[in-house]
């Protein structure tokens, strides 16, 4: 098409009026949407994180920002926090979401009711999940602590001791996100095709043979699509933490999201700003290489 | 041989097993949600996970929407238009796109392909997004907060038209030009049609997103009276209320739009859900 308008000098002008049935105008609309409400705020983070911002106004300090968001221990505190939940919450997903998906491609009873239930957590309101743990990993009236109590286990104040509180919100968050990764995980075993355990049938291998060598290595583009869409989620996480605990006991929960919210909210806007340039760093620099490499190790294999 | 013959009895006992940890663990807290919501004040503020003696379900759906002067019922309806509006205008723009950039292979390619990832994976930069929104003089209105939506929302469901329109035969784009249709007929009244299936998918998607999204309600449209519905639940327990019969109907209440979805689309849901899963 564009070889054509070329060599075709003379008739050029009535041509490009109707050289394309596909025009490139078609861009323009979501384009001015994703211009002025995303590319135009991340571009000027860019140089909002370098000054000291209020309502009243804004004053150039070069990295200051970023020197203090690396050495004011609540603030350093997020930034370590940010890596624990999203390591953690990816993790659990990965191995719980691959159990059940081999178990849910089993033969089994009840297979679609599990499915289901299973699932349905995804579709949930965050804060509704948020309101309604915090009630049930109450330390002295919650659900859980009875439960344990009665066979005989003191449970620990989930969300009140920051020994627990980060690993508690990232265990909810898996209890809420581990049926899309089940999802997933059983969209990709049943696209296995089951001539290999057929195959490994006659050759007399064993249910943990077929896992080991034939579903693992084969959901293998599942686990990236898994890893991927939680390390994104959980490095980005702020609702349900922000519901659960604010980034208490005093900041021991605390990821780069809340602090964001918090700088905010105490109009420390070039602060919040700067947060939110680390916060897209660290998202990049991980998600990115991550990507590359998993895609890469599954085009060799 | 039907299906239910081929379960082994191992399969009847794991079966089994599965179904009560999935219940202890998924369904007791949905249970849990709907006793205390049907329980009297002083019997919920006991959080125990116990059968009503009085059911109150009603009364305190009826008592949660009369709460200051109905601000349930308005964070409802503002829900509905957000979730409306932003959705249709997104589905629109997005299948232009995605329909364009499948069709067409220009030097632009590239860049837009690059674009739409960034928007999938980059954090949005919250206050410069205030800062512009202010600008443009709809910081905390809801046509502001759509527009958010939209913008955030675009990517995702480029990537998807994108990948079906790949299916439809390019024939019969050049059946419809022999014909005479021009660019805006050729996909407006034969390619988006075609697109039935895809669109059902992303706006079921993206409804449940935008209706459940908090963070953008609360830095976009902070406030107590005219919000959406998440915020108005996150302003109750924020307010440190023990009604918890109450707190526990409004969970009830905004849980049941996403739970009518999934009961009516499970199967776009599904397909949405997990589109790029077998291909990585």
């Amino acid at each position: 098409m564009s070889t054509a308008t070329k060599t075709i000098a003379p008739r050029k002008r009535e041509r490009s009026r109707i050289k394309s049935p596909y025009p490139t105008w078609f861009y323009i609309p979501a384009g001015v949407f994703y211009l002025v409400l995303f590319l135009v705020p991340t571009g000027a983070s860019l140089y909002f994180a370098l000054t000291r911002w209020s309502i009243f106004d804004v004053e150039f300090i070069g990295i200051d920002n970023f020197v203090q968001f690396f050495q004011e221990p609540s603030l350093v505190k997020g930034f370590v926090n940010t890596f624990f939940y999203a390591f953690v919450t990816s993790g659990l997903k990965v191995v719980l979401g691959l159990l059940l998906g081999v178990l849910l491609t089993s033969q089994i009873i009840a297979r679609g009711f599990l499915r289901s239930v299973v699932f349905f957590p995804v579709l949930v309101s965050t804060i509704g999940v948020g309101v309604t743990f915090k009630v049930l990993l109450d330390p002295f009236d919650g659900l859980l602590n009875g439960a344990l109590a009665t066979i005989g286990i003191e449970g620990p104040g989930w969300l009140t001791d920051p020994a627990w509180a980060l690993f508690s919100v990232a265990l909810v968050d898996v209890w809420k996100g581990v049926g899309l990764a089940t999802l997933i995980y059983i969209a990709g075993i049943v696209a296995i095709p089951q001539e290999y355990y057929e195959a490994a049938r006659v050759d007399g291998a064993s249910g943990f043979q077929n896992f080991r060598f034939i579903t693992l290595p084969l959901s293998r583009p599942a686990t990236v699509t898994v890893i991927i869409l939680s390390l994104i989620g959980g490095l980005r996480s702020f609702d349900l933490i922000w519901t659960m605990t604010r980034g208490g006991p005093g900041f021991t929960s605390d990821v780069i999201a809340s602090v964001i919210y918090k700088q905010y909210q105490a109009g420390f806007y070039g602060l919040s700003t700067a947060g939110n340039v680390v916060l897209i760093v660290v998202v990049a620099a991980i998600v990115v290489p991550v990507s590359i490499w998993l895609n890469r190790k599954g085009a060799e294999a | 041989m039907s299906g239910i013959n081929r379960v082994k009895p191992r399969g009847v006992i794991v079966g089994v097993v599965a179904i009560v940890l999935a219940t202890v663990v998924f369904i007791v807290p949905f249970v849990f949600i709907f006793l205390t919501a049907a329980k009297g004040q002083t019997e919920a503020s006991l959080l125990q996970f116990s059968w009503p003696t009085e059911w109150l379900l009603l009364d305190n759906v009826r008592e949660v929407l009369e709460t200051r002067d109905g601000i349930l019922v308005r964070s409802f309806v503002n829900s509905a238009v957000l979730t409306v509006v932003s959705v249709a205008i997104m589905v629109v723009l997005a299948a232009m796109v995605g329909y364009v950039l499948q069709r067409r292979q220009s030097r632009w390619n590239p860049l837009v392909n690059m674009l739409v990832l960034a928007g999938l994976i980059i954090p949005p930069a919250v206050v410069p997004t205030i800062w512009v929104l202010q600008g443009l003089g709809i910081f905390k209105t809801l046509p502001g907060l759509i527009a958010v939506h939209i913008a955030f929302g675009l990517s995702f469901c480029i990537l998807l038209f994108k990948a079906f329109v790949a299916t439809i035969p390019r024939e019969l784009d050049e059946a419809a030009l022999i014909d005479g249709a021009g660019p805006l007929r050729l996909f407006f009244s034969v390619v988006f049609p075609l697109l039935r299936s895809v669109i059902v998918t992303v706006i079921v998607v993206q409804s449940v997103t935008v209706f459940n999204d908090f963070t953008y309600a609360l830095y976009f449209l902070p406030g107590e009276e005219n919000s959406t519905v998440q915020l108005t639940l996150y302003n109750f327990q924020s307010q440190g209320l023990n009604q918890w019969s109450l707190l526990f109907t409004d969970v009830l209440l905004i849980t049941v739009p996403p739970l009518i979805m999934y009961i009516f689309f499970n199967r776009q849901i599904v397909a949405g859900m997990t589109s790029g899963a077998v291909k990585g």
